[in-house]
């Protein structure tokens, strides 16, 4: 590693971290340096620990090993106000400052200046508008802070950290909701108070920002530290496979997809987009193809699925079936025209915990027909009988709760609720993600067997072998945008690493 | 005093209610002259002097985005303690200090258990109604009278208006709680650590906000405004009756929405509550002068004035904003 290339004194080190949630280990050994005066991306994918990593470091949580020391001492900050006291301030994404309040109060709500216990308003706005104007902002203070764009609340945000701790500052994913012009505004301020000497930890999803304004990188991965690197000696492409946890050099290809097919596609969306979540992207999907969608996380995979699926407006765009325009502008529609869609958070938005498998199952296709016409309690029998069976789910009991089965197998029965509607295009949304070994295969079997059945799929994967197995094109994501489509024989997994890495367009 | 923390778009509501309270105090002038005298004023304050100085705690719990369905059952609770200590002797300026002292206590306690067990402040409010109800009964069950020079001396307290009206003593204390209400509501910091918890609690508290601290204060001083309305209603009828003012906190919950503040928190002025109050007490005077009509308007009336003001703060937050500015 490369403690001290610049020579720059360590102002926050942390050491042989460790912490476990109910026995699960979700950091561990890991070392992290800041230097004053750098802005230092904290990198890692879904369950990398960077959270807890920051977490720890800001008091939120305590660790259960490790040293931390500012400037050389000792410290173990119990909360984030004693952090705070000690020097560490965090911006987090969105629960942060209240809405509800003025500007200057959320400034310096339990610090307000005071006479005879009551706040002096007219001095306190006055010393918010002095602050502000350190950050090139001028504004009524005294108005409600829901009255401010969201980039004007971060800025607030930062000003009211650095201004009450002032040495190291955390921000978690500060431009996650805003546009390119006010991400070079919070950056330029983050470079200004770098100069000035502060330390500060910047976690981003967005590589581009990283190589925007990072001056160090640390990664992590399962829980692990991967490595720290300066950014300027670390091409994209090494840092992708940092995050990724894969060396690019020696891949082998095992392709059995079928190749594209260039025949009329059936299901087209054109110029299809929602402002802050997806950038226009146009898709085609055919019959018997498994359409692959890759990036990494916070790249707009699942925002992408959501809008094809209708949860999600599109505010542009078209999408055209067999030739005909339609508006998919909520599920119930997307259902009528014969989507189905297996989402991420299979326990939140997937299953129906307390119900059995059978009624899981006959749910949407029962929301299809209305609830005027119910299925009679044989035909659901039957359905939910058949689907057991087809997709092996055990324990094959239509009527124990959905709850007590194992992630495969709820799984399999979210498949079956979409088969037994028989749909002409499935949405699925890491439909592997949690799964034990076995299940994996079946379902990626199953996969297979949905689409030489001539059905279209859309599958959303963060498993690139997986992805390159099955997928006859891959959309890749990067920074919210389609950046690029491959076909063929491009789908491999050092093909979409490239594709990942590659600098998203401007 | 151009700088109140919550003027501008939030104040909509609090303008809203007075140009109602005026609009239709005029409608009520131009059918009966008679409403246009200070009398009717005086009595408007004196009469709902209870309901306002309890509604003035019930302003800082909703505020927080909470809800105190205990204060009707205090208030009756005080009355009947009072009367019923009075009654045995003891003086009764010693009974309001004691009687003031159990409510603050009981709302503290309240406060402690809403933070300590992450409850919904519903239910436990609801457990506190339930008590100090039950509490009120095993005291007695009968309507006791009370009469004491000192109780009388405070009776007969007023200051003459110009015209024939009388602001009496238990009016004079309910504005002054409205007063001091707003004072420490939007001036101080304990005021803005109630607007932050009623805004968002998971961020107050990432902002230092002491949330136990705050939740038990803010129950206490509920119960403590319960426990002055319950003695204000005791002077008001010159006895304690544990049957009294039965499912009065929803009249309050009533006033403070009326009067503008956020039912889910952290919006409105303390000043909205009175106006709040104001308008449920003059559809009452209003049936009294027409003396044909049911009292029960009085529900109907304040039924739609819930539902157009709940309509009325969606539509605030829906709107875009800037569109509402200036």
């Amino acid at each position: 590693m490369d403690h001290d290339l610049q020579g720059a004194p360590d102002l926050l080190a942390a050491k042989s971290i460790r912490k476990a949630f109910l026995g699960v280990t979700v950091l561990e050994d890991v070392d992290f340096t800041l230097r004053a005066g750098e802005i230092h991306a904290l990198l890692g994918e879904n369950g990398a620990g960077k959270s807890t990593l920051v977490k720890i470091l800001t008091g939120a949580y305590r660790r259960d090993g490790g040293t931390i020391r500012l400037n050389g001492a000792e410290v173990s900050p119990r909360d984030v106000g004693e952090a705070q006291a000690l020097g560490i301030g965090t911006v987090y994404q969105e629960v942060n400052l209240l809405e509800n309040l003025s500007v200057a109060e959320n400034l310096y709500l339990g610090r307000q200046p005071r006479h005879w216990g009551m706040v002096r308003v007219r001095r306190m706005e006055a010393e918010a508008r002095a602050l502000l104007s350190r950050y090139g902002l001028t504004l009524d203070v005294g108005e409600a802070l829901s009255a401010h764009s969201v980039a004007v609340r971060q800025i607030i945000a930062i000003a009211r950290a650095v201004d009450l701790s002032g040495r190291v500052l955390f921000l978690d994913e500060p431009t996650a909701s805003l546009d390119a012009r006010e991400v070079e505004a919070i950056f330029a301020i983050l470079r200004q108070l770098r100069d000035r000497g502060l330390g500060i930890v910047i976690i981003t999803h967005f590589l581009d920002q990283v190589y925007q304004v990072a001056d160090r990188v640390t990664v992590l991965r399962n829980g692990r530290l991967v490595g720290s690197r300066d950014i300027a000696s670390l091409p994209r492409r090494d840092l992708v496979g940092m995050m990724l946890g894969r060396e690019l050099a020696d891949e082998v290809d095992h392709r059995t997809a079928p190749p594209p097919d260039d025949a009329p596609a059936p299901i087209r969306f054109r110029d299809y987009a929602k402002a802050g979540k997806v950038h226009p992207f146009d898709l085609d999907l055919r019959a018997g193809e498994v359409v692959g969608i890759a990036g990494l996380l916070g790249s707009g995979r699942s925002e992408t699925a959501f809008l094809l699926f209708g949860i999600d407006r599109p505010d542009q765009g078209t999408a055209e079936i067999d030739g005909t325009p339609v508006t998919l502008h909520s599920p119930e529609r997307a259902i009528r025209h014969g989507f189905g869609f297996c989402p991420e958070e299979r326990k939140t938005d997937g299953i129906i915990a307390d119900l059995s498998v059978r009624e899981n199952i006959i749910l949407a296709l029962q929301a299809r027909r209305g609830w005027a016409r119910p299925l009679s309690g044989t035909e659901a029998a039957q359905i939910a009988e058949r689907y057991i069976r087809a997709l092996d789910i055990r324990p094959a009991d239509p009527d124990r709760p959905i709850k007590f089965l194992s992630g495969g197998n709820q799984q399999k029965a979210i498949l079956a609720r979409w088969l037994a509607t028989d749909p002409r295009l499935l949405i699925l949304d890491e439909p592997t993600r949690g799964i034990d070994i076995g299940a994996h295969a079946e379902i990626i079997r199953l996969i297979e067997d949905l689409c030489a059945r001539g059905m279209a799929l859309v599958v959303i994967s963060s498993e690139l072998e997986e992805l390159a197995s099955y997928a006859s094109r891959v959309v890749i994501l990067s920074d919210h945008r389609h950046v690029r489509e491959l076909r063929g024989h491009e789908v491999t997994v050092s093909g979409m690493m490239n594709a990942m890495a590659v600098e998203g367009a401007a | 005093m151009t700088a109140l923390p919550m003027i501008r778009t939030r104040t909509l509501p609090f303008v809203a209610t007075v140009a109602i309270f005026l609009a239709a105090y005029a409608l009520c002038v131009a059918q009966f002259p008679n409403m246009l005298s200070t009398r009717v004023l005086g009595n408007l304050l004196t009469d709902n002097a209870f309901l306002g100085i309890a509604a003035v705690g019930m302003t800082f719990v909703i505020l927080s985005g909470g809800i105190d369905l205990s204060v009707g059952a205090v208030i009756a609770f005080t009355s009947v303690f009072v009367a019923v200590t009075v009654r045995a002797g003891v003086h009764p300026a010693l009974a309001f200090v004691l009687a003031l002292a159990l409510a603050t206590a009981f709302g503290a306690a309240m406060g402690l258990m809403i933070d300590l067990l992450a409850m919904p402040p519903f239910v436990v409010t609801l457990a506190g109604m339930f008590l100090a109800r039950g509490a009120a009964f095993l005291i007695t069950t009968d309507s006791v009278p009370i009469s004491h020079p000192f109780l009388d001396t405070l009776g007969d307290l007023f200051v003459r208006l110009p015209g024939k009206g009388r602001l009496t003593f238990i009016a004079m204390v309910m504005l002054a709680v409205f007063a001091c209400g707003a004072l420490l509501a939007h001036r101080t910091r304990f005021g803005a650590n109630v607007m932050a918890l009623g805004g968002n609690r998971a961020s107050a508290a990432l902002m230092g906000v002491p949330l136990r601290g705050t939740t038990i204060r803010i129950y206490a001083l509920s119960g403590a405004l319960a426990g002055l309305a319950g003695i204000v209603y005791t002077l008001y009828t010159s006895a304690g009756y544990s049957l009294a003012t039965v499912g009065m906190e929803l009249d309050a919950i009533a006033a403070v929405v009326i009067g503008g503040t956020l039912l889910t928190g952290g919006s409105g002025l303390v000043l909205g509550t009175l106006f709040g109050v104001l308008i449920q007490g003059l559809i009452q005077t209003y049936i009294v002068f027409d003396g044909t009509l049911s009292s029960w308007w009085t529900k109907i009336v304040v039924g739609v004035l819930l539902f157009a003001f709940i309509v009325m703060q969606r539509l605030i937050l829906i709107l875009p904003r800037g569109r509402l500015k200036g």
